[in-house]
């Protein structure tokens, strides 16, 4: 067959486009990767007894909205990325917003706390289980999230794999965090910001494999 | 905005609310404008105008099967562009020569020039439809090669007619997945 023979063959009833379409499948995605990391997370590890506590409360409200603003921001460079082409649009520092937030509070609260008390609010007891569990529990979501991007057609797959990972990473966190005791600052911003980025260049190490079309 | 830039995102919008006439002008002038690109591209990798015409039936099937990525806020000559790369990125990796020599340039140099010299493509779409499950074969073989309607084919093949469209989008994308095996070997 040659190309005109082609260009013939995939004219012949041409059928109207759902333009909608990448972004519904992201947008349920992520709905549905964060309601799944919730539920097994709540199931498995559970929810942290003290949750109802003004205490725990604040670090929990903390914590969640490190989360959500990573994996907002991290949604748009999605959808962008998802496109062919879409990596020429993506070249602003935003996604490094939250970590950096974290980081400065981070070394704020060091900052006024006696340095005898810096190694238990760094390494909390939890350090080790927080490692491993967000990397684990973002499996799911970045499972759900290839299945989406794959319905579009993106071009440059390492980005695209790297942000899958994040947006994972940052669904992970949040649904840890509810689980999570450990509270302070610099603990959330090494152990969280660090797992979250091991995510983000896990994500970009499959993307080529996992995301080709 | 270049006149080939507004004619061919006119043409392209058209094709997304499912106009076959101008989903048809469309891919003829791209692959006039695929093949210009290709053949440029390929010539440093000492490859001819059968690989080049290979790679425009490979983009022509990309642009076809993901017709819907393109977002209608955005020019559509970037969007070409980014698909014609990143075939032709493929392709090489593929034939195992080394990508880190494609140059980046601008993504209007895609409808710079024209070539409408088709050369002869090393494989055979039919032959390779024959691999195909039935229902796919079926699907594209009334709807894009007999030119029956999908009500017709939907009859013909014993399929429902949300059957058929879905056997003709896969059997697209598996088609394309067997072209690219196809030119590695």
């Amino acid at each position: 067959m040659n190309t005109d023979e082609l260009v013939a063959a995939l004219s012949r009833h041409v059928e109207p486009v759902d333009r909608r379409l990448i972004r519904r499948s992201v947008a349920f995605a992520l709905a549905a990767a964060v309601i799944v990391t919730l539920g097994l997370t709540s199931v498995w590890l559970g929810v942290r007894a003290d949750f109802m506590t003004t205490h725990a409360a604040a670090f929990l409200v903390g914590k969640v909205a490190f989360a959500i603003a990573i994996v907002c921001i991290a949604s748009i460079y999605l959808l962008r990325l998802a496109r062919p082409g879409g990596e020429h649009k993506v070249a602003s520092l935003w996604p490094i917003a939250p970590f950096a937030a974290a980081i400065l509070l981070a070394v704020v609260t060091l900052a006024f706390a006696p340095q005898s008390h810096w190694n238990k609010m760094i390494l909390d007891d939890e350090w080790l289980e927080c490692v491993l569990s967000i990397p684990i529990i973002a499996i799911a979501p970045f499972a759900v999230l290839v299945w989406a991007v794959r319905k579009a057609a993106p071009t440059d797959l390492v980005r695209t794999g790297a942000f899958t990972g994040l947006v994972a990473g940052g669904v992970s966190a949040l649904a840890y965090a509810l689980h999570c005791t450990g509270d302070s600052a610099p603990f959330v911003a090494i152990w969280y910001g660090g797992t979250i980025v091991l995510c983000t260049v896990a994500g970009a190490v499959l993307g080529p494999k996992l995301l080709r079309w | 905005m270049s006149t080939a830039e507004s004619e061919l995102r006119g043409l392209m919008l058209a094709s997304h609310s499912g106009d076959s006439a101008s989903h048809r002008m469309l891919l003829e002038r791209l692959s006039g404008h695929l093949r210009a690109y290709y053949k440029r591209k390929l010539a440093s990798f000492a490859k001819g105008a059968t690989e080049a015409e290979d790679l425009v039936q490979e983009a022509l099937l990309a642009i076809h099967i993901h017709r819907h990525s393109y977002d209608p806020a955005e020019p559509l000559t970037p969007w070409v562009y980014a698909i014609a790369r990143y075939k032709l990125i493929d392709f090489l990796r593929r034939s195992k020569t080394s990508r880190a020599d494609v140059p980046i340039d601008e993504a209007d140099d895609i409808t710079a020039n024209d070539d409408h010299f088709a050369a002869e493509n090393s494989y055979d779409i039919r032959r390779l439809l024959g691999k195909l499950p039935k229902n796919m074969q079926c699907a594209i073989g009334a709807v894009k090669l007999e030119g029956l309607s999908v009500a017709e084919a939907a009859q013909k093949c014993r399929l429902s007619e949300p059957a058929i469209k879905v056997s003709i989008h896969r059997g697209l994308k598996a088609l394309a997945n067997l072209i690219a095996n196809e030119v590695k070997a």
